[in-house]
């Protein structure tokens, strides 16, 4: 599933680019601790996190996920989208916790 | 004969840049045609020993290397205060981080852990004056 695709069906928003959507979802971690997501994170994963600070950004960029889902709808930073942004990096806020919206993603065959 | 040489200055407490030089670092390697996998064991690598500098020690620099027969060296070099206790310091889920630090999702005791098992070389050498972590890959064609 491409993050567009992701976007459709949830109704979660993508408050970065619009051309970061295309993007495959190769698979998913969930979690907040930036060194144990760097760890065990792999290139096309949806992060989900309620990180939403700009070392958010950095670590996603490094791993090349395909997207990070903010959970729980916590405010994005200005400045964070603004990197986002400038990384082509798409991220998706979901207004439901991260259990919500792992299982969503479980839903759809992750 | 060098192929890359390059040095960064990292601040100590500067989050706000904490991975600018990991990315500047992959950016480089990218260009060059460095294998994806290899370039994501550098990232994650160049990034944990980033953070480290930024939120234990007081700052520091990195240096990039990388010579004509493959061999990729970071090295990563701070001007103290050390680590008390190496063994620890390697042992997954123990950190010393500061409160600021777990507020912003460091602090898991992941970081040396994570640099020692993705690079192929891995050396540190510490003391209250400072330490300096060598750590290579081996880039092949």
């Amino acid at each position: 599933m491409k993050v567009n695709e992701l976007i459709e069906k949830t109704g979660w928003k993508n408050i970065s680019t619009e051309a970061s959507l295309d993007k495959e979802i190769m698979g998913v971690y969930v979690g907040d601790l930036l060194s144990w997501v760097m760890g065990k994170g792999e290139q096309g994963q949806a992060w989900i996190t309620v990180q939403s600070h700009l070392n958010v950004i950095a670590v996603a960029v490094l791993l090349e996920f395909s997207c990070v889902i903010i959970a729980d709808g916590v405010i994005v930073p200005e400045d964070v989208l603004q990197k986002a942004i400038e990384e082509n990096l798409a991220i998706v806020l979901a207004d439901c916790s991260p259990f919500e919206c792992t299982r969503k993603l479980i839903e759809f065959g992750y | 004969m060098q192929v890359i040489n390059q040095q960064f200055i990292v601040e100590r407490d500067d989050y706000a840049n904490a991975g600018k030089v990991s990315s500047q670092v992959k950016q480089t390697l990218n260009q060059i045609g460095i294998p994806g996998e290899l370039l994501r064991r550098v990232a994650v690598a160049c990034y944990e020993a980033e953070i480290n500098m930024i939120i234990h020690a007081w700052g520091g620099t990195i240096q990039c290397t990388l010579e004509d027969n493959g061999e990729l060296t970071l090295t990563f070099k701070d001007p103290g205060p050390g680590i008390p206790n190496i063994d620890k310091a390697l042992t997954p889920g123990w950190s010393t981080a500061s409160e600021k630090a777990r507020q912003l999702g460091f602090g898991a005791g992941m970081g040396l852990f994570n640099i020692k098992r993705v690079s192929d070389h891995f050396d540190i050498q510490t003391s209250p004056q400072g330490t300096t972590l060598t750590i290579g890959f081996l880039v092949t064609s």
